[in-house]
């Protein structure tokens, strides 16, 4: 029982090992900021989250395995909200994305360049309350 | 009220929970004081309402969780595949998603499932839609299918 417990632990932790692996060599290949962001997020969620279920397997049913539990709920909670800040702050600083297809027609590449091409702005500026 | 008593409820058991203190009666008492208390500066804060404290999308997160831990599992399958690839095929595409949402709770679950999904980033918000990032064209097009969407607007139960 112990020996199938640890197998399927160590099966875990070896999976969010390799994609932590590959979201690093993700990281390098990438072109540019915002596709690297995706190849970040490979370590966010599969990475940080197989090896944490791993260790859950570990510790069995006790108190440090609900503590591990939380520390993967936090972290998914957590996760996606630097995500969206991080390419939120870069499109809004005018870093464009590269060689991308943009389907919304140009209309939406960040607040500060309809200020400088004196275009309508989007309906989207920061700060702006909606309601 | 009833907000407040689930907030106090959820609390005292992540109290227990990390604490590990089951038996001392004292130590208990001093865990339900520090609850209350929190409950208390909450309140005042007005922080205690339906989208503080949602308990109703807490029970529908039952079946929502396990759905969007799928697809997360299923993208980081596809990124990797992308990655590992020698050619790196990638088509990175910008579109607004439109979202069916009435609350903003319900928008942020939508964005932050969005974002969570290793393929596709929520960018920005406005009134028409969510501005997704996506490392694939085929990303955006599984968003405008608005599975996603349906789910997410189920699991804010607005209507």
């Amino acid at each position: 029982m112990e020996l199938i417990v640890d197998l399927i632990s160590w099966a875990c932790i070896l999976t969010g090992g390799t994609f932590l692996l590959t979201g690093g060599i993700g990281i390098l290949r990438m072109p540019d900021f915002y596709t690297r962001i995706h190849a970040a997020s490979l370590m966010d969620t599969m990475g940080a989250g197989m090896i944490l279920v791993g260790l859950i397997f570990q510790t069995g049913f006790t108190l440090g395995s609900v503590k591990l539990l939380l520390v993967l709920l936090f972290l998914i909670l957590t996760g996606p909200v630097s995500t969206h800040a991080l390419a939120g702050a870069a499109l809004t600083a005018g870093l464009r994305p590269k060689n991308t297809d943009d389907r919304t027609g140009g209309t939406f590449m960040g607040p500060m360049t309809h200020v400088a091409e004196n275009d309508p702005p989007h309906p989207d500026l920061i700060g702006e309350d909606h309601r | 009220m009833i907000h407040a008593v689930a907030l106090g409820g959820m609390l005292y058991v992540l109290w227990l929970l990390l604490s590990g203190y089951w038996t001392d009666g004292l130590l208990l008492s001093l865990g339900a004081v520090s609850t209350v208390l929190c409950v208390l500066t909450a309140r005042r804060m007005g922080i205690v309402d339906r989208e503080g404290v949602p308990i109703r999308q807490a029970i529908r997160a039952v079946t929502y969780w396990p759905w969007l831990a799928w697809q997360v599992i299923l993208s980081n399958i596809t990124v990797a595949k992308i990655i590992l690839n020698p050619k790196l095929p990638i088509s990175p595409t910008l579109a607004i998603v439109p979202y069916t949402q009435k609350t903003d709770l319900g928008q942020v679950i939508f964005a932050n499932s969005i974002t969570l999904t290793p393929g596709t980033i929520s960018v920005d918000m406005a009134l028409d839609g969510i501005l997704v990032h996506a490392l694939e064209g085929s990303g955006i097009d599984d968003l405008m299918e608005g599975e996603m969407d349906r789910r997410v607007t189920a699991f804010e139960g607005e209507r």
